[in-house]
């Protein structure tokens, strides 16, 4: 989450009455704006006769809980009062690694709870997961459900709780001006420029980058813009499968990516056999660290995450050979240290795989930017449908494209 | 014609035995004949022009019970009870709710948390019902009034402390007229009654000060503590005859003429039906 958003206060008013014709309406919108606030007018029904009230219902936001108080005492005096809420509604869940019934089911986007009269941020924000409370310490976070254990006070219904839709919650967003999601019939140019810029404001933020790569990024010969970014420091956590560690592997220890040749593009002698024996080789090593340790692996893009600490969550698949030593083969294991490393992060580069990309974009919460670059359309189409709208789509080649980034990142 | 009808309270118990507003000074204090004798000018001069005073009984530690105005506001036949700020004028309002409810009037009370001091803050234009808000009484309490009887509410913020209550900065004289004391309002305030009461006379402070807007209407005659010969000249224009009686005894605590009465059959600048 951005630092502006996560420190955002927000308190939903209502303003009934003769509001227009007082001109108490005005008046409160003044107040807000001159206390330091903002407002969105969320419901307005204006009285058909003189005699007939008007309502008005309001979401303040104030950059911190002074303002924000400030502000509610101000407007309350003119009739504005927040509206009656109540806290939310938890069970304690009735068995291990199930929810109550009638949990609430998050979004991915910014929530809030109410606590004992105070509204609390949902920590680990991720889309269908239950909202586990610390009603001791005012807290909650989102919880998946092979999680729960019996007994955790798990939010249900709707009762004090409120989303923040996109809209409201990330404004600023340089991301806005992309009005379709995803084109091949876009000038890549621009595309590729905003994306570098939003990479060069996320790492000015502090927040973390984090890239999602398919083993096409291997095979398309882009391993050394990926690396590349790394050194620059603009890659700080990388989600992948076996496969484009291993391809990665093989293009380091063999010159090939599934055994074809990435310098000359031909298919080498024995070529098929090299990514097993890639694997092997790291496997009698212990794994990639230690192969880098020792001096068996001397680049590409597992050795420079190594040689600059970049964390890498290798999730496994059904189809993976090996795999390697550090490939996480339950899905759940690997789910739970995606989820660890995408706290702080502020963008997500995804090339070249659908499901990794997907994987990944359940687990981040809406405010994070997402580009997905793909050769098919409908990874990035997905991505959407299944609620990641935080995405910028570009189709085209992962090889151009990265190259592309990276020229513009060096441009200062 | 209908009998203007006003409730009143004689002075008996009346003194400065606190300090809730600018005016009251416990040191200063107040004597109780020549406030006996001015509430009895006030009174015979309501009654010369044809007013039935009706008498409530005064109490004992209750000496701001004589600002009958406070009581609550009236609609018709009921009776909306003031939920008074100050806990020591709270405890008026039991005197008052049995007086309304012996007098077949119909007693109502505004829900719990919401400021109301009646006709002190409440006053009908027209068809309008203007309210000052922010001191004592609540903008949310009188929008709930509206919606009670289906009026429309302009609550107006009150942003000086001598002028603690509506009555004390303006007075409906008509439905179409009023007198007002515009710096006691902000600017939302004065805007608010300059777009919906087509003529106003503005009050100058000197005489602001001196309670002109605290007046009681009758008919063509505005009856007002004395000192504000600058307004009487204006009304003499709009045909209006003005009566002064010396009330300074209860500017002490913060009230005039307007203050000491409480207009039953509906004041005369407001339309009911």
């Amino acid at each position: 989450m951005s630092q502006a958003t996560s420190q955002e206060r927000v308190e939903e008013v209502e303003l009934q009455g003769h509001i227009i014709d007082s001109l108490l309406l005005p008046k409160v919108l003044d107040e807000i704006l001159t206390r330091g606030g903002n407002f969105t007018l969320r419901d307005i029904r204006i009285g058909q006769e003189q005699s007939d009230p008007s309502y008005a219902r309001i979401d303040i936001r104030a950059p911190s809980d002074n303002v924000l108080e400030d502000i509610l005492d101000a407007i309350h005096d003119h009739g504005a009062v927040p509206i009656s809420t109540h806290d939310c509604e938890f069970e304690p869940a009735d068995m291990d690694a199930a929810f109550p019934e009638h949990f609430y089911s998050s979004t991915n986007y910014r929530t809030q709870v109410r606590i004992k009269g105070e509204w609390v941020e949902v920590e680990d924000q991720e889309m269908d997961c239950g909202i586990l409370l610390d009603r001791e310490n005012k807290a909650a976070r989102c919880i998946p459900m092979t999680q729960v254990r019996k007994g955790d006070p798990i939010v249900v219904g709707r009762q004090g709780l409120r989303v923040f839709p996109a809209e409201a919650s990330a404004r600023q967003s340089l991301f806005e001006f992309m009005a379709s999601p995803v084109s091949s019939e876009k000038p890549k140019g621009v595309t590729v420029r905003e994306i570098a810029a939003a990479m060069k404001r996320t790492r000015e933020t502090g927040e973390k980058i984090l890239a999602v790569l398919g083993p096409a990024v291997v095979h398309t010969g882009s391993v050394e813009h990926i690396c590349e970014m790394i050194r620059m420091g603009y890659l700080n956590v990388l989600f992948a499968g076996n496969a484009l560690a291993t391809h990665d592997i093989e293009q380091s220890l063999f010159g090939t990516s599934l055994g074809v040749s990435l310098d000359r593009g031909l298919p080498a002698e024995e070529g098929h056999e090299h990514h097993l024996r890639s694997i092997n080789t790291i496997r009698r090593q212990g794994g990639i660290k230690t192969s880098v340790d020792k001096g068996v692996l001397k680049s590409g893009i597992m050795y420079e995450c190594v040689k600059h600490n970049i964390s890498y969550v290798l999730a496994g698949s059904i189809r993976d050979d090996g795999p390697l030593p550090e490939v996480i083969t339950d899905v759940l294991d690997a789910q739970d240290a995606m989820r660890e490393h995408i706290r702080g992060v502020g963008f997500c580069l995804m090339v070249a795989t659908m499901l990794h990309s997907i994987a990944t974009g359940n687990l981040l919460p809406a405010w994070v930017k997402v580009a997905c670059v793909d050769i098919n359309p409908a990874t990035v189409t997905k991505l959407a449908d299944r609620g990641s709208h935080q995405t910028v789509g570009v189709v085209t080649d992962a090889e151009p494209f990265l190259r592309a980034v990276v020229q513009e990142l060096k441009n200062v | 014609m209908r009998t203007p009808r006003i409730l009143m309270c004689p002075p008996d118990f009346y003194g400065i035995e606190y300090e809730i507003n600018p005016w009251m000074s416990r040191s200063r204090g107040s004597t109780p004949e020549r406030a006996h004798q001015q509430w009895r000018n006030l009174h015979d001069a309501l009654v010369k022009l044809g007013v039935k005073i009706e008498l409530m009984q005064p109490q004992k530690g209750l000496p701001d019970l004589v600002f009958t105005a406070n009581a609550g506001l009236m609609f018709g036949r009921r009776f909306f009870s003031s939920r008074f700020r100050h806990e020591v004028r709270a405890r008026e309002t039991p005197f008052f709710d049995a007086w309304f409810a012996d007098h077949e009037f119909t007693v109502e009370h505004l829900p719990e948390g919401m400021y109301f001091e009646g006709a002190g803050d409440a006053l009908f234009c027209g068809r309008t019902l203007f309210a000052g808000y922010r001191i004592r009484s609540d903008a949310a309490g009188h929008q709930h009034l509206g919606k009670t009887f289906k009026r429309m509410v302009l609550p107006l913020e009150l942003v000086d402390p001598r002028f603690y209550h509506l009555d004390t900065c303006f007075c409906p004289l008509a439905p179409d007229e009023a007198i007002y004391f515009p710096p006691a309002f902000d600017a939302y305030g004065r805007k608010v009654i300059e777009s919906h009461i087509p003529r106003l006379l503005e009050v100058e402070e000197p005489e602001a000060v001196r309670f002109a807007c605290n007046a009681v209407v009758v008919g063509k005659t505005v009856i007002l503590n004395t000192g504000s010969d600058r307004l009487a000249a204006g009304l003499k224009k709009w045909g209006y005859q003005c009566v002064f009686v010396e009330l300074d005894e209860f500017i002490k605590a913060g009230g005039s003429a307007k203050c000491l009465t409480l207009r039953l059959d509906g004041e005369e600048a407001a339309i009911w039906n």
